[in-house]
C-alpha cells in the first residue's frame, strides 16, 4: 500500500505514460479522495453551484416577476434577460442604493467593532491572566454574552433601548436626563448597533487571547524581568509578539464575521424600513426579499461583498508575510 | 485596563519594597477587582435584566425599575397559548440534524486533510477558509431558488442541508487542527496491524478525537440554533418556524409583547447556554489550533 502518511510523501518514480500515471495516482490516493468526497459534494452543491448561479443572476435582470415559477399546475418559464455588466455599473456608479455611503459605513462598522473587540478583549484577558480570588467567577460572568444566542441578545438590547419604557432611559431619568431615542435614525442608532455587537463579540476575543497568553512560556517573562524590563516593555516586547499567531487569526475571523454580521443590524434596527445604518449584507438581503424581489440586484451586492472580503484577505496575508520577512 | 497604570504608580512610589513574583500592592488589587467587577456587571446585566422582566407579568416591562408584581404568568402563557413548544421542537430537530450530518462529513474530510497528502490538498484547505468569507447574501437567493425547485422550501431537510453548508467548512478546519495534535505513530501502528487508512480513522482516531468532535458538534449546534436569515425566508408556515423566526413574531410592527418575548428568550437561552458552557473551553483551543497551523 502506498498511501502516504504525512511527512513521507508519495513516491516519485520515473515518468511513465499518462494513463499509467493516472492509474497509479488513483491507486495511491483513492482513500484520501473517498474521504474528502462528501465534503466536496456538500460544498459543490450548496456553495459552488449557488455561487455560480449568483454570479449568473448578477448579469441578468431577474426579479420576482420574471423568474421561472409554478403557480398551481401551470409552470411559467423564466423571461429575464442577460444584461451584462449593467447591474455592476448601476451599483458602482452610485445610481442605485447609495453603494459608497453604505460601503463607508460598513467599513466603519467593521473597523470600530473589531477594534473594540480586540482592545477590550486584550485588556480583560490581561487582567484575567493573573492569580487572584474569584477568577473563575469573573471568567464565567465575562463570557456570559457569548453563551446567549445573538438573536436573543439583540432583542434584549432592543428592549433596553426602548425609548419610552427602556431601562437605559429610566436610569437616565433618575439623573434628570431626558429620554434618548437610542434606536432612532442617525448616528446614535449606529452607535447603539456597535455597542450591541461589541457586547456580543468581546468574550470570544477575550477567551482566544487568554489562551494565547497562557501559551507564552513564563521563562520569557522571567528573563525579561531579570534584564530589568518595565511592565510596559514586557508587554510590548514579550506579550504582544507572543500573541501574534492568535491575534492574526482572530482579527481575520473578526473582520469577516463582522463584515457579514446580519442578525444584529437586521433585528435591532427593524426589518421593515430602510435605514442609513444598514450594512451591505442586510441591504442585499432586503433587496432580495422585500417589495418586488430584486434577485439580480441582491446577487450583485453579494458578489461585490465577497470580492471585497477576498481582496482584504489577500492583502492581509501579504502584509503579514511582509512583516515576517522584515523581521 | 485601568489596573495597569494604577499598579505601576504604586510600584514607582515604593520601589524598595520586596515583593514576591506576581504579588500586587493593595491599590493594584483594588483597581484590578474594581475593573473586573465593572466589566462583569456590563456583561451580565442584559441577561439578568431579561430574566427580571420575564418574571414581571405581561406589562411589567413598562416599569423596568420597579421591583413588584413577580409572577410566572409570562412563562405559562408562552408555553400554553403560543406555538413556542412547536418552534422549540423544530429548532431542536433542525439543529441536531445539522450537527449529526455536519460533524460526520467534516470529520472524514478533516482527517484526510490532516494525515494524507494528495493532489487537491491545498486547494481544499483554501476552500475551507474562503467559504467562511461567503456572505449569506450571495448564497441565499440561489439556494432559495434551488430549494424551491426541489420542493424543499418550508421543510426540515432543506434547512438542515443549508446549515451544513455554513458549519462544515469551519468544522473541517477545526478538526484538522485537532487531528494534527494526535501523534501519527498511532495511525502507523494501526497500519502495521493491517488496518486500512479508513479503518485507522474510524477505529483509532475517532475515539481519541472525541473532545474535538464534541466541540465541533457544539459549534454546529449553536450555529444552527441561532441562525436567523435562512430560517426567516425558508420556513414560511407557522408550524415550521424555528425559534429565531418565532421570537420575531412576539415583537412585530403592530404589537410588542415584550413580556412574552423575555420569557421565551430565557427558555431559549437556557439550553443553548448549558451546551455552550460545556464546550467553550475547548472551542477556542480547537479554533486557534486550526488557524495557527493552517
Amino acid at each position: 500500500m502506498t498511501t502516504a502518511v504525512s511527512g513521507t510523501g508519495p513516491p516519485r518514480p520515473a515518468r511513465p505514460g499518462p494513463f499509467r500515471r493516472l492509474r497509479r495516482s488513483f491507486d495511491a490516493y483513492w482513500y484520501a479522495w473517498a474521504m474528502v468526497l462528501p465534503v466536496v459534494v456538500v460544498l459543490a452543491v450548496l456553495v459552488g453551484y449557488p455561487l455560480g448561479r449568483g454570479i449568473f443572476l448578477s448579469f441578468t435582470d431577474a426579479n420576482e416577476a420574471n423568474v421561472a415559477r409554478t403557480i398551481g399546475v401551470n409552470h411559467i418559464p423564466a423571461t429575464y434577460e442577460f444584461v451584462g455588466l449593467d447591474n455592476y455599473w448601476k451599483v458602482l456608479s452610485g445610481q442605485e442604493g447609495h453603494f459608497y455611503g453604505r460601503l463607508a459605513w460598513t467599513v466603519v462598522w467593521t473597523g470600530s467593532c473589531v477594534f473594540f473587540h480586540y482592545t477590550i478583549g486584550l485588556g480583560l484577558a490581561l487582567l484575567l491572566n493573573r492569580r487572584m480570588r474569584f477568577r473563575g467567577l469573573y471568567r464565567v460572568l465575562l463570557i456570559l454574552p457569548w453563551a446567549v444566542p445573538a438573536f436573543v441578545a439583540t432583542f434584549s438590547w432592543r428592549l433596553m433601548f426602548n425609548e419610552k419604557y427602556g431601562v437605559l432611559n429610566a436610569v437616565l431619568d433618575r439623573f434628570g436626563v431626558g429620554a434618548v431615542d437610542w434606536l432612532g435614525d442617525g448616528p446614535l442608532q449606529k452607535m447603539s448597533a456597535v455597542a450591541v455587537n461589541v457586547w456580543l463579540g468581546v468574550p470570544f476575543m477575550m477567551v482566544a487571547i487568554l489562551g494565547g497568553l497562557q501559551a507564552i512560556p513564563s521563562e520569557l517573562h522571567e528573563a525579561a524581568e531579570m534584564d530589568g524590563a518595565t511592565p510596559w516593555q514586557r508587554f510590548r516586547h514579550v506579550t504582544l509578539p507572543g500573541l501574534r499567531p492568535v491575534s492574526r487569526t482572530v482579527i481575520l475571523l473578526g473582520v469577516i464575521w463582522t463584515f457579514n454580521m446580519f442578525q444584529v443590524i437586521y433585528l435591532l434596527i427593524g426589518q421593515g424600513a430602510s435605514s442609513e445604518s444598514e450594512i451591505l449584507v442586510t441591504y442585499s438581503y432586503r433587496l432580495a426579499f422585500q417589495g418586488v424581489r430584486d434577485y439580480a440586484g441582491s446577487a450583485t451586492y453579494g458578489i461585490l461583498i465577497l470580492s471585497l472580503l477576498l481582496v482584504f484577505a489577500v492583502f492581509y496575508r501579504r502584509l503579514l508575510t511582509r512583516q515576517e520577512a522584515a523581521r | 485596563m485601568s489596573a495597569r497604570p494604577g499598579g505601576r504608580a504604586v510600584r514607582a512610589q515604593a520601589p524598595r519594597t520586596v515583593r514576591a513574583r506576581g504579588a500586587r500592592s493593595r491599590g493594584a488589587s483594588v483597581a484590578l477587582h474594581a475593573t473586573l467587577i465593572a466589566a462583569a456587571l456590563i456583561a451580565a446585566f442584559p441577561v439578568l435584566f431579561v430574566v427580571f422582566v420575564s418574571l414581571r407579568g405581561r406589562d411589567g416591562w413598562q416599569e423596568p425599575t420597579r421591583f413588584v408584581g413577580f409572577t410566572l404568568a409570562n412563562y405559562g402563557h408562552v408555553l400554553a397559548h403560543t406555538e413556542f413548544v412547536v418552534w422549540f421542537g423544530n429548532s431542536v430537530l433542525v439543529a441536531l440534524g445539522a450537527t449529526a450530518l455536519g460533524v460526520l462529513v467534516a470529520a472524514s474530510a478533516g482527517y484526510a486533510v490532516s494525515r494524507l497528502r494528495f493532489p487537491g490538498h491545498r486547494p481544499l484547505m483554501w476552500t475551507f477558509l474562503v467559504v467562511q468569507m461567503f456572505p449569506m447574501a450571495v448564497l441565499i437567493v440561489p439556494l432559495y431558488n434551488i430549494l424551491g425547485t426541489l420542493g424543499l422550501l418550508d421543510s426540515y431537510p432543506g434547512l438542515i442541508v443549508t446549515y451544513c453548508s455554513i458549519s462544515v467548512p469551519f468544522c473541517a478546519w477545526m478538526l484538522k487542527g485537532y487531528f494534527d495534535t494526535i501523534p501519527v505513530e498511532i495511525d502507523e501502528a494501526g497500519r502495521v496491524d493491517g488496518l486500512t487508512p479508513f479503518g485507522s480513522f474510524w477505529r483509532l482516531i475517532v475515539p481519541l478525537a472525541r473532545p474535538g468532535l464534541a466541540v465541533t458538534a457544539f459549534y454546529s449546534f449553536i450555529t444552527a440554533w441561532g441562525e436567523v436569515a435562512f430560517a426567516t425566508q425558508f420556513m414560511s408556515s407557522e408550524r415550521r418556524y424555528t425559534l429565531a423566526v418565532g421570537l420575531q413574531t412576539f415583537v412585530g410592527q403592530q404589537k410588542a409583547e415584550w413580556g412574552l418575548m423575555t420569557a421565551a428568550a430565557v427558555l431559549i437561552t437556557v439550553p443553548a447556554g448549558f451546551v455552550f458552557f460545556l464546550a467553550q473551553r475547548h472551542l477556542v483551543a480547537g479554533l486557534t489550533a486550526g488557524g495557527t497551523k493552517g
